[in-house]
């Protein structure tokens, strides 16, 4: 039997054997607690916007109020428990952002602030922010060209 | 009214990256998830489609780091309407600074000051 044939056969078996995730409650999980992260971020923004800042400085500091909390939440272990039953509703917003930077800072401090803490802060963050770039220069490029 | 559609579409464009970890056969991780939303909302933002929904739906476009995608593009763009071609490279920096600073800051204060569970 050639090889490829086998890797498919293989491959046809593994997809069918592995459990198949339970995606209606997961979809359901991820709509509320995403939902829930939102509204309390409108909550700050309204806030912030009451003190009188403007619709930018308002949004930033909202990020970084957000940031805060998912940082803290997950220095105390709370917010993997969250992510464990909200999936994607707690990895899309910009809290699970500010999650994936400290959970593997965290976990490899023994290696000290430079390799551990300092570079594992960017394990995921690294490659966010190269595609962000990217994209947000590209989107300038063009702008400058064609518009 | 802002809070409804910040709880609706905040909680859709989540489900969206759900259905992808769920439906998709790769192996998508949260690394991918992020990487792909940031970029999917630089990419919206770019042809000026991200705008309408946060004037909708207020935080909760902006929440999801689709939004995150929507400032450094949106922040590029204003960039150069001020200073040409030098605004595509600092424009969406600058315009996202608050943010990435705050996370780097909490999160490196956060790992000194917490061990992890277990």
């Amino acid at each position: 039997m050639p090889l490829e044939k086998q890797k498919q056969q293989y491959n046809d078996m593994v997809n069918r054997i592995k459990p198949k995730p339970p995606v209606l409650r997961n979809v359901f999980w991820a709509f509320i607690t995403g939902g829930l992260i939102s509204l309390i971020g409108q909550l700050i923004l309204s806030f912030y916007r009451s003190q009188g800042l403007n619709i930018n400085d308002a949004g930033a500091a909202t990020s970084a109020t957000l940031v805060f909390l998912a940082a803290f939440l997950t220095g105390l272990g709370i917010y993997d428990e969250i992510t464990r039953r909200a999936g994607a509703g707690s990895i899309v917003p910009i809290t699970g952002f500010a999650n994936s930077m400290v959970a593997p800072a965290m976990e490899y401090r023994a290696e000290g602030l430079v390799f551990g803490v300092g570079a594992r802060l960017f394990t995921v963050a690294g490659p966010v922010l190269v595609f962000g770039m990217v994209a947000a220069w590209v989107a300038g490029i063009l702008y400058y060209f064609f518009r | 009214m802002q809070l409804f559609w910040a709880f609706v579409i905040g909680g859709a464009i989540c489900v969206v990256g759900q259905l992808l970890m769920d439906l998709t056969n790769y192996k998508v991780t949260p690394a991918h998830i992020l990487v792909g939303f940031v970029t999917a909302g630089a990419v919206i933002s770019a042809f000026g489609l991200y705008q309408p929904l946060v004037d909708l739906a207020g935080a909760g476009a902006t929440v999801p780091l689709s939004g995150f995608g929507h400032l450094l593009a949106q922040g590029a763009i204003n960039g150069v309407k001020q200073n040409g071609l030098l605004g595509a490279f600092g424009g969406g920096i600058s315009a996202a600074a608050v943010g990435i600073t705050a996370a780097v800051v909490f999160g490196y204060l956060s790992a000194l000051a917490f061990r992890p569970k277990g």
